[in-house]
């Protein structure tokens, strides 16, 4: 039967992510930092894509809103990071609930499609409405919260303000996906006709999943424009949306750990490429092509013991995207 | 008289073809109701425009005395409603324990819990264990329903289905595909199913269902031309044309 | 009246070069069930192709048929060295078509360079036609006829070729059509080397108004997904209705508000979605 990691090896592994900043220089820790922060919004998507079976191009949406709505806030109505992060995350939650409700009016290809199509409408909005968003300019100057007696500031506290608030958004998000509600997630991935015949309302597990996905997407959002104190419509594009859809892939969706890993690489990837090649975008293409074409279950899957996979009930195999359904 | 289901008046047309003709069904509660006709009656059609997979036209559909004519799939599960299918769309990734594990949660307020963990020792597999129990399927619990045989995905479909002690049941062709040993053990597994639960069974195989059947209903055509016992049926001249004429 | 005139015919030329973008993508969606992500690039791939040729000293029509062809091969290379292998995999192909997307957007950077590449007007039609005092800039005439004529071009492939009723066979029923004797992979190959060959060649009708710049694949993709949708998968005369629709939403609104132009593009067929999945003129998936 299924075991659960030992709480022992995920406190092994929090004590080393911790002492980091200790033996890695700044570049590194900052690094680090925006894997953390990948790292959440691939586990949000994953929700989606892993185990509800909906894949949606537009989950960058999310990210952008609740950055943007945390600047906004800020800068326009002089707010502190107290009442903008709540504030930002709810009125992101609030669009998703709205785009989950357009967007699960489709499935499979119409859902993605619908996603891409929202995603560009507040693209476009990010852009245009210069006197909010201040267009193409991009907000700046944008802070970082304060603790008390903590400067995030410092790379190294950011670093871990981030890794404390990572392990908390997968710890949730491992037991929503485990629970019997989870189970009920993955159920309409495999057999939704069979799923309603049960007594399952399909479309509301659905929207709810949407609605947490995003809900987790404005969580990474605030991170990053912590992290990066500022924020530009770039943002919203299309690239977003695919990068974190292919940390998702290249993991292994519908695995805990699978984005996470995914994401790792992505960031490593992009960073590497960033410093020696200058051509992110055709690696990220290539990427995409080589997962698809011949790891569709992305890097998780065979050779990684079974606990590590933190997968549902009674699976010994689960889905990746290349699985036909 | 409260029936366990009561459909009246069904009709249903797809562009000209009307495949529902006003059709008239009363089973009583744990009544064993066969329905035959040949291809293309509209037998699977009735049913799932009693399950609400499809809507009909005109007419009213009551599981127990509630009107689910309009009501939502899931929601006729929750007044009592279970029925299996012809093709076996199970979870073959998952093991045979949570297939029905899922059947039970599915009409169970635990599904709504988003906020545990559902851990292997869950009161729900216990639960699912024993329904497995009662389809001599126990020992292969924990296999992936993928990895059974043809005969033991349909036990395990029967299973799934019984688990949430419907009080109506339907049958979509239990016995098909299935070679002569395993048509036994299915046969015999319906043989035993609570008393209390009305079956309504779609079968080609007549040995099995006349042997089955309280009361059988002719399809053809999408319109109900014979209904009585099996005696009644079988000796009626329409049944004959039915099957041998035209 | 002249700024109205102007606007209308902006709108009627975008809807001919969107009907040549969305034909395409609607024929390979409609009969391959692929959603090709790849297409704003093929567009802009024929786009940045043209503008070379022309500043090299071509006609303009000579390079739109250059564009073609490449373009029309280099579909047809993706569907079977890519897409082939990913047959049945309707998720992986849409996202294969995506990573292919970045590939050609960046090859462009690589190529061209991130400044846009202005490309002037044939000479044959930069002076503008004057009818009833009212002044039309003629290229734009020209193109909402060139995109006429290969709109019933098309719908004559469609309507009155074996070919064509090939392809409508298949999209209605491939089984069916399978069972037959269609040729249904040859049938695949063509379908895409003739929808890219659109988008390439509807991409080099475009330069001279748009100019060839990195990012018109990512300007270019969701307009045709909202006509495609719009219109209905599948349906060609769907396509063609809305690519006019969208047309002149986008040029009115980018015209009258700014601001909103994406907005009130996407809205309508947000709208449309929510109550009828299946488009105006589609039939249900």
């Amino acid at each position: 039967m299924r075991k659960y990691p030992s709480r022992l090896w995920v406190l092994v592994l929090l004590l080393a992510l911790g002492l980091l900043p200790l033996f890695a220089g700044e570049y590194y820790v900052n690094l680090s930092s925006q894997m953390l922060i990948a790292m959440i919004f691939a586990s949000s998507l994953n929700l989606l894509v892993g185990y509800a079976g909906l894949t949606s191009l537009g989950h960058a949406t999310y990210l952008g809103l609740s950055a943007y709505s945390s600047a906004w806030l800020g800068i326009k109505l002089g707010l502190g990071h107290a009442f903008t992060a709540p504030l930002a995350m709810a009125l992101t939650t609030l669009v998703a609930m709205v785009f989950g409700w357009i967007a699960l009016r489709a499935t499979g290809l119409g859902f993605l499609m619908l996603t891409l199509a929202l995603s560009q409408i507040i693209w476009g909005l990010a852009y245009r409405w210069v006197s909010v968003t201040n267009g193409d300019n991009g907000l700046s100057g944008l802070t970082r919260p304060t603790l008390p007696g903590i400067d995030l500031n410092v790379s190294a506290n950011f670093y871990w303000f981030s890794l404390v608030v990572t392990t908390l958004c997968v710890a949730v998000i491992y037991q929503f996906a485990n629970s019997p509600f989870g189970a009920s997630i993955e159920g309409t991935k495999h057999q939704a006709r069979r799923m309603s015949a049960m007594g399952y309302n399909v479309w509301v597990i659905r929207w709810i999943t949407y609605v947490v996905a995003g809900f987790f997407g404005a969580v990474a959002g605030l991170l990053y424009v912590y992290f990066n104190k500022y924020i530009h419509p770039s943002v919203f594009s299309i690239a977003t949306s695919a990068e974190v859809l292919l940390c998702v892939i290249a993991g292994g969706a519908s695995t805990i750990i699978g984005p996470m890993i995914g994401a790792v690489l992505i960031v490593f990837l992009k960073s590497f490429a960033s410093a020696y090649i200058e051509r992110w975008t055709m690696l990220m293409g290539f990427v995409f092509l080589l997962i698809v074409m011949f790891l569709p279950q992305g890097l998780v899957f065979a050779q990684w013991p079974s606990w590590l996979q933190f997968k549902g009930k009674g699976h010994s195999k689960s889905s990746g995207l290349g699985v036909k359904s | 008289m409260n029936w366990a289901l009561e459909v009246t008046q069904l009709r249903k047309s797809f562009g000209n073809v009307v495949v529902t003709q006003d059709i008239d069904l009363h089973v009583a509660p744990g009544e064993r109701r066969l329905i035959i006709g040949p291809n293309g009656a509209g037998k699977t059609t009735l049913f799932a425009q009693i399950t609400g997979e499809i809507h009909p036209d005109s007419g009213r559909v009551q599981v127990l005395g509630v009107d689910v004519t309009h009501e939502s799939v899931q929601k006729r599960a929750h007044v009592g409603l279970s029925r299996t299918y012809q093709i076996i769309n199970l979870f073959h990734k998952n093991t045979v324990l949570h297939n029905v594990a899922l059947s039970l949660m599915g009409i169970s307020k635990q599904r709504f819990d988003a906020f545990h963990l559902l851990k292997p020792r869950d009161a729900v597999y216990d639960r699912a264990f024993d329904f497995l129990q009662q389809v001599g399927l126990e020992d292969k619990a924990h296999k992936l329903l993928g990895e059974m045989s043809y005969g033991e995905q349909r036990r395990v479909e029967i299973a799934v289905a019984v688990c949430q002690c419907p009080k109506i049941l339907l049958l979509d062709e239990p016995l098909a595909g299935l070679s002569k040993a395993e048509r036994q053990l299915v046969q015999q597994l319906i043989n035993e199913l609570p008393k209390s639960m009305a079956i309504v069974m779609i079968e080609h195989d007549m040995d099995v269902a006349l042997a089955f059947a309280e009361k059988i209903s002719v399809l053809h055509h999408g319109s109900l031309v014979v209904e009585g016992d099996r005696d009644t049926v079988v000796n009626h001249p329409k049944t004959q044309e039915v099957y041998l004429g035209h | 009246m002249q700024i109205w005139t102007l606007q209308t015919l902006n709108s009627l030329a975008l809807g001919g070069l969107l009907f040549m973008l969305s034909s395409g993508f609607s024929l390979i969606f409609g009969l391959m069930r692929i959603a090709n992500l790849t297409h704003g690039a093929l567009f802009m791939l024929g786009t940045y192709v043209a503008a070379t040729l022309v500043r090299q000293g071509q006609s303009l029509i000579l390079s739109a048929l250059v564009s073609m062809f490449c373009m029309a091969v280099v579909g047809g290379l993706l569907e079977r060295v890519i897409l082939r292998r990913l047959s049945g995999n309707a998720q992986g192909q849409v996202l294969a078509t995506l990573g292919l997307s970045f590939i050609a957007a960046d090859f462009c950077l690589y190529v061209w360079g991130g400044d846009p590449i202005a490309v002037s007007t044939p000479a044959l039609f930069q002076a503008p036609l004057e009818f009833l005092g009212v002044r039309f800039p003629t290229y734009r005439l020209v193109v909402l006829a060139v995109s006429l004529g290969v709109a019933l071009a098309l719908y004559l492939l469609m309507e009155r070729t074996r070919l064509g009723a090939m392809i409508r066979a298949a999209v209605d029923d491939m089984g069916m059509a399978r069972a037959v004797g269609i040729p249904a992979s040859l049938l695949f190959t063509v379908v895409f080397c003739l929808g890219a060959g659109l988008a390439g060649f509807g991409g080099a009708l475009a330069a001279p108004i748009f100019n060839a710049y990195p990012g018109l694949d990512a300007d270019m993709l969701p307009l045709a997904l909202i006509v495609v949708i719009l219109g209905g998968v599948g349906s060609l005369f769907g396509t063609f209705i809305g690519s006019f629709i969208v047309g002149f939403v986008y040029s009115f609104g980018i015209f009258l508000v700014p601001d909103l132009a994406y907005v009130i593009l996407f809205l309508p067929m947000v709208i449309v979605i929510a109550f009828k999945p299946q488009g105006l003129f589609g039939r249900a998936a």
